[in-house]
């Protein structure tokens, strides 16, 4: 598994993401964050493995794992329609802009997050949110739970193929479920 | 009119409140013109005169950054690292560093209009000469250039007024590129000013640009009813010889449909254009097709459809020559600013020229006498059309799937792929007999080859997409409506009121390049959802192009089914480029001729009239270039929001307010002088939507502003909350913050709304009339 950027242009960065080489440590990361935030992208409808859409996955994910859910573009009503509510929907910029803000409370207005994982946003979009950031939010951890390398998160995955990204996925859920064990 | 450089030495001199000594008075122009209206107070603003107006507007939109890029290596003490908080060897942090790249790409692109318009107007006073006058819709537009008036203070009356105008242009634009240098600003937001500021001047330079081929090459002049012009390659009779123009400047096409027409050859040939030039071309003669959008150049040539090609200016694929090469098409280079290293062959006699390029001696000539580059193209198309017949590198299907089968799914084209495409699951399908995914590429591919780079099979996975999509190229038979020019004072009366008020729920400019992430269908969709819904929708460049290829159930393309007026409902296509200023210019005459506010060097008080008032937001769907974001910073300065596709969060930056911090949503009443909550209207002033169904939702909601009466608030209402449901899939969960008094409730949705309003802790306010300068207060309650 490959740890370049997937996009292979994405490379202007000299501080680099540390690759999560087993679902396992990520799972005790999340585990370990007192506020996380999961923000699922548009390509959870447009992004299939083992026959099923991304957002089957995130929905078992977010339900094991209890992350408050923020659903971008138009994520929310796709999400209703599967039986699950994110606990917020609004433009991958606004929560962005958000997340860079320190004093933000999150969005139950009990404090700012303090691990936030993305999916599912166009690669190109992904990166540079995970730019802004490293940049400008630097207590903040981020963590992308694609199959594609991300230069600019604090911990990703490297790239892997759909069935080892499936695969992770069904990991980290279980694990999550079961209480991280 | 105008004189530069005026300046007064006085070494001694009595006057009633003493002796002065030693006065010098410097002014940069004095104006003498017929101009009757007073002058406001900031005509030919520096970079620092509107600086307090851009503060007010940063202070509420917020910019944020998400750097493309952690290091500078613009200087020799680079490479600098940014990561971390680290600052550069000149002191730059990644917040101004990041700002300063915004203002440069502003700079870029309003450089690139102006000089584009410079040169057509050194060239239209070379042959009409300067006092030749300006007419861009006779009677029903007096106020002919809103936005130079606005800020420059000048009236343009001829061409001649039009140099003075660009003079001043060009001064703000070299001052701010000057500011990039290393050691200059030291802060983010001045940087951001500057960028509004060059914004501004980019609007200017546009409008001296298209007012002056609107004048002198006789276009449509503020014609609702332009002509309906042949779109798409099937409109192409492709048994002439076609000659291909590629680019923005119509010059060099204006002297080769002159002189076909001369000869009476203009039936035996086509002239066919791509990008920005095409619609210029057929706003100059009708017969000329406009065969797509920026994007398609590399389809068109690899399919062997031009016979010449002819480059001016601006977004031209650089490599363009070595395509033709590959097709035996003879290449003009007929721009100053595009030279493509081919020999000046100018002042050569045309018959020298054209047997070079017909025998092949010479691949490529530079041009740069458009009347010329006309005999040229038109001799040269003539002779190499029934050599080279239509000479194409696409493969044939048996080929194709050949090809395919080389392929070793290794993935790089995809990962080279700005839109991320799977081209390798459709070059597997392919290389099994099964076009169908290659197809569906050929839809949204952006034509920009870069897959081809990465291929380590040298595969022309690009060439494939073409051959495989090579139906759907040849039935493209559309229509596009000519560029229509300005919107007219009239036109302007008859809607000030309605879209002042909120019942015409918005006017949306949708505008600029096409790096779509998912195809121009995007567009078409999005225009006709607002045209139906009697939004204003007002079109240019690539984006009037890709809203006109598309057809409704009755096969009617939208200029057929909507009508050409700035009028609810309607679908205008204000023209190229150059005519993005017309739109800005719009807005400002709603402020000047419906309002009544002073036009004159005015530029704050009439940007808070429409930034308060006036519900337009600007939509950027495939915005790609650096003028692109010039016309934004332009929209910015004015207080008109801006979308822009996915692509576009690689601008870096965008100016956001936050719509859960009610302390930024305080404006003045000029009534009375109090500070009243008019809530998130406009939320934000430059945004991303990540897909089209956001983006309907976003453009909805961004035309809300705090002046509506609650009549035309309600309408608005109606259709955010009908958009959001029929898009997002649910309620919008911001509705409290729109609501002023329970008159803004749409009648059939009061239930639900009561629901919100509750449980949100609503309370009524007051509709102010609202401003963000304290000086209009006092002016109000005189
Ligand atoms: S301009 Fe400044 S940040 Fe850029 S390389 Fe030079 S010193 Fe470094
Ligand atoms: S030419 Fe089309 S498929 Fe190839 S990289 Fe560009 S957008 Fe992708
Ligand atoms: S880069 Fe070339 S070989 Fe690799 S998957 Fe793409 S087309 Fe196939």
């Amino acid at each position: 598994m490959s740890c370049e950027p997937w996009q292979c242009a994405e490379i202007a960065s000299t501080k680099k993401a540390t690759p999560i080489q087993k679902p396992e440590v990520a799972v005790a990361m999340i585990k370990r964050a007192q506020r996380p935030l999961l923000i699922v992208g548009s390509n959870a409808t447009m992004r299939y493995m083992e026959g099923k859409p991304l957002i089957d996955y995130m929905i078992d994910f977010a339900n094991a794992s209890k992350v408050p859910v923020v659903a971008t573009a138009h994520m929310v009503g796709e999400f209703i329609k599967r039986g699950y509510h994110p606990a917020s929907f609004m433009g991958a910029m606004d929560i962005g802009q958000r997340l860079v803000d320190p004093t933000w409370q999150g969005i139950d207005g009990k404090g700012h997050p303090d691990l936030v994982l993305f999916v599912g946003l166009p690669y190109y979009m992904e990166s540079l949110m995970l730019s802004g950031m490293k940049h400008f939010a630097p207590d903040l951890k981020t963590m992308t739970l694609d199959n594609l390398f991300h230069v600019h998160a604090t911990f990703s995955f490297p790239n892997a193929s759909l069935e080892e990204w499936a695969a992770n996925l069904k990991v980290m859920t279980q694990k999550l479920k079961d209480g991280g064990n | 009119m105008t004189t530069k450089n005026v300046r007064v030495k006085i070494d001694e001199m009595k006057t009633n409140s003493g002796l002065i000594k030693n006065l010098e008075l410097s002014v940069g122009k004095l104006v003498q013109d017929n101009y009757n209206e007073p002058m406001g107070p900031t005509p030919m603003p520096s970079m620092t005169t509107l600086r307090d107006w851009d503060m007010k507007l940063l202070n509420k939109y917020k910019p944020f950054y998400m750097p493309d890029c952690d290091l500078c290596c613009l200087c020799t003490f680079g490479k600098c690292d940014f990561t971390a908080g680290k600052r550069g060897a000149c002191g730059l942090d990644i917040a101004t560093q990041s700002s300063r790249i915004v203002m440069l790409a502003c700079a870029i692109g309003s450089a690139c209009h102006s000089a584009h318009s410079r040169h057509l107007v050194h060239s239209l006073i070379e042959k009409y000469g300067r006092n030749f006058r300006l007419d861009v819709g006779g009677m029903n537009t007096k106020v002919e250039a809103p936005v130079t008036r606005l800020v420059t203070g000048i009236k343009p009356e001829t061409l001649g007024d039009l140099d003075d105008v660009l003079t001043y242009v060009e001064e703000q634009i070299t001052q701010v590129l000057a500011v990039g240098h290393t050691g200059q600003e030291g802060c983010n937001l001045d940087f951001e000013s500057k960028a509004m500021h060059v914004g501004m001047i980019d609007h200017v330079g546009m409008e001296v640009g298209d007012i002056a081929q609107i004048s002198a090459l006789g276009y449509p002049k503020s014609d609702p009813e332009a002509p309906l012009v042949k779109l798409g390659i099937a409109s192409v009779d492709r048994t002439k010889p076609v000659i291909m123009c590629i680019g923005h400047n119509v010059m060099p096409s204006v002297g080769i449909i002159d002189y076909a027409k001369e000869h009476k050859v203009d039936e035996q040939i086509e002239v066919v254009g791509l990008c920005c030039t095409s619609h210029d071309m057929t706003r100059y003669y009708t017969r000329a097709r406009i065969v797509g959008p920026i994007s398609w150049e590399l389809r068109f040539v690899r399919a062997g459809l031009a016979d010449v090609v002819v480059l001016d200016e601006q977004c031209i694929r650089t490599d363009i020559y070595e395509e033709a090469a590959k097709v035996n098409a003879p290449v003009i280079a007929a721009s100053e600013k595009n030279c493509m290293g081919f020999k000046n062959r100018t002042n050569d006699p045309a018959d020298e020229i054209v047997s070079d390029l017909v025998s092949g001696k010479v691949q490529g000539v530079l041009i740069l006498d458009p009347e010329k580059v006309g005999e040229v193209a038109v001799r040269v198309a003539q002779k190499v059309a029934p050599i080279r017949k239509r000479k194409n590198v696409l493969p044939s299907i048996e080929e194709l799937q050949q090809i395919a089968k080389t392929c070793r799914q290794c993935n790089q084209c995809q990962r080279n792929c700005p839109q991320d495409y799977n081209i390798p699951a459709a070059l597997k399908a392919a290389a099994q007999g099964d076009m169908s995914l290659l197809t569906d590429l050929y839809e949204t591919c952006i034509g920009c080859g870069r897959c081809e780079e990465a291929c380590p099979q040298k595969i022309m996975v690009h060439s494939l997409i073409v051959k495989a999509g090579e139906k759907a190229m040849y039935a493209e038979n559309n229509l596009c409506r000519s560029g229509r020019g300005q919107v007219s004072d009239v036109e302007i009366r008859n809607v000030g009121s309605p879209i002042v008020l909120g019942e015409i729920p918005g006017i949306v400019a949708i505008v600029g390049c096409s790096n779509y992430p998912k195809g121009g269908k995007d567009v078409y969709d999005i225009a006709r959802e607002f045209a139906s819904r009697r939004y204003i929708v007002a079109l240019s460049g690539c984006s009037a192009m890709s809203a006109g290829s598309y057809r409704n159930s009755e096969g009617k393309t939208i200029y057929e089914e909507f009508p050409g007026g700035f009028e609810a409902g309607g679908v205008l296509n204000v023209g190229s480029c150059v005519a993005n200023s017309h739109i800005a210019g719009a807005a400002i005459k709603v402020a000047n001729i419906f309002a009544k506010r002073p036009l004159r060097g005015n530029y704050e008080e009439i940007a808070d009239y429409i930034h308060n008032r006036l519900g337009a937001v600007g939509l950027a769907w495939g915005a790609y270039s650096q003028k692109a974001a010039a016309i934004g910073a332009g929209f910015w300065r004015l207080g008109v929001p801006v979308i822009v596709g996915p692509h576009g969060v690689k601008y870096r930056r965008m100016l956001m307010g936050r719509e859960d911090k009610p302390e930024n949503w305080e404006v003045l009443d000029a009534r009375t002088g109090n500070t009243v909550n008019v809530g998130p209207a406009p939320e934000h002033l430059f945004t991303v939507a990540e897909t089209k169904e956001e983006c309907m939702v976003a453009i909805a909601k961004l035309c809300i502003r705090p002046n509506d009466t609650w009549k035309g608030r309600s309408i608005k209402l109606s259709h955010y909350v009908d958009l959001s449901k029929r898009y997002l899939g649910v309620m919008p969960n911001d509705l409290h913050l729109f609501v002023r008094t329970m008159a803004d409730v749409p009648m059939t949705m009061k239930d639900e709304f009561e629901t919100i309003l509750k449980a949100n802790n609503w309370k009524e306010t007051i509709i102010p009339d609202p401003t963000m300068l304290p000086r209009m207060v006092r002016k109000m309650k005189e």
